[in-house]
């Protein structure tokens, strides 16, 4: 637990959000009620995904330019704790759609756009474990991981945007002020999407120190 | 006895608006809150986020164990 004072900050976070989150006061709204407190918990699974897949895209572009197995074992972990973050995001969000959309899938633009960059990186892990030999799976993957990147970003910032959807803020821009996120609601919001963050990267090292042992381990023979 | 009529009369005339102000307020777990029921959901969540914390806090230690002994 060394240099871990993010760690404790991401305790701290993530307990204001629980707590903050539920008892903190809401703008009252139908349809949307109670549920609107979701905000605190379901968007930011995707923004934390978003960040593990970017990590990984990192990676990919170390390994690719230097050809360390390292890097090839964190691009997969980093990809493996999105993944967990990202099948949270997609089933919070179905339970949410059930109660104020009237049924968990309703082929919104969004919903399908997820989908796909799920089945994207699902298709990574498939491609990963359908090569034996080390180096060269992982430089497929590392290509593979670029190219799933280079796809995710249209996918959820650029095509969901430019047709209309029952997400909040579609047919423009989701950010910042174009929706009616009051200030009462920033006040967890923001501290929210940090502490999932952080807790995601936790996750994301905790798997890559594993698989780094292994490869240590394999290797010493 | 003249004030008195001039305000009964003027609560009746409200009356219906202030009823139609409470019905046009979105439905909230107000009573939850009044009862105080949503303390005990808190109270749950933060028993399983305590538990998944203290279950990641120990395999860290475990892991940085490993790495030290390797």
């Amino acid at each position: 637990m060394r240099r871990s004072w993010w760690k404790v900050l991401c305790i701290i976070l993530l307990a204001y959000t629980i707590i903050g989150g539920l008892l903190l006061p809401v703008p009252r709204q139908f349809i949307l009620n109670e549920t609107v407190r979701n905000l605190y918990y379901h968007v930011p699974m995707w923004f934390t995904m978003i960040l593990l897949f970017s990590y990984s895209f990192y990676y990919a572009l170390r390994y690719l330019r230097t050809g360390n197995m390292e890097y090839d074992v964190k691009g997969v972990s980093m990809i493996n704790a999105g993944l967990l973050f990202s099948v949270l995001g997609m089933v919070t969000g179905m339970e949410w759609a059930k109660y104020t959309w009237g049924e968990p899938w309703s082929n919104d633009p969004k919903q399908l756009a997820s989908a796909l960059c799920m089945l994207i990186y699902f298709a990574y892990i498939i491609l990963r474990g359908g090569i034996k030999d080390e180096e060269k799976r992982a430089k497929i993957s590392a290509v593979y991981n670029v190219f799933a990147f280079a796809l995710m970003i249209p996918l959820l910032f650029v095509l969901p945007r430019m047709v209309d959807s029952l997400h909040p803020g579609n047919g423009g821009n989701p950010g910042f002020n174009a929706y009616d996120l009051d200030n009462n609601m920033r006040k967890v919001f923001y501290p929210a999407v940090l502490g999932w963050y952080l807790l995601g990267v936790w996750i994301a090292t905790l798997q890559s120190r594993i698989n780094l042992l292994q490869l240590k381990k394999e290797n010493s023979f | 006895m003249r004030k008195a009529y001039l305000l009964s009369l003027i609560f009746i005339l409200l009356a219906p608006m202030l009823l139609h102000a409470q019905e046009n307020q979105a439905e909230m777990a107000d009573t939850m809150r009044s009862n105080g029921k949503i303390y005990v959901v808190v109270l749950v969540l933060a028993t399983i986020f305590a538990g998944i914390i203290a279950y990641l806090v120990r395999l860290d230690r475990k892991i940085t164990k490993l790495e030290k002994e390797s």
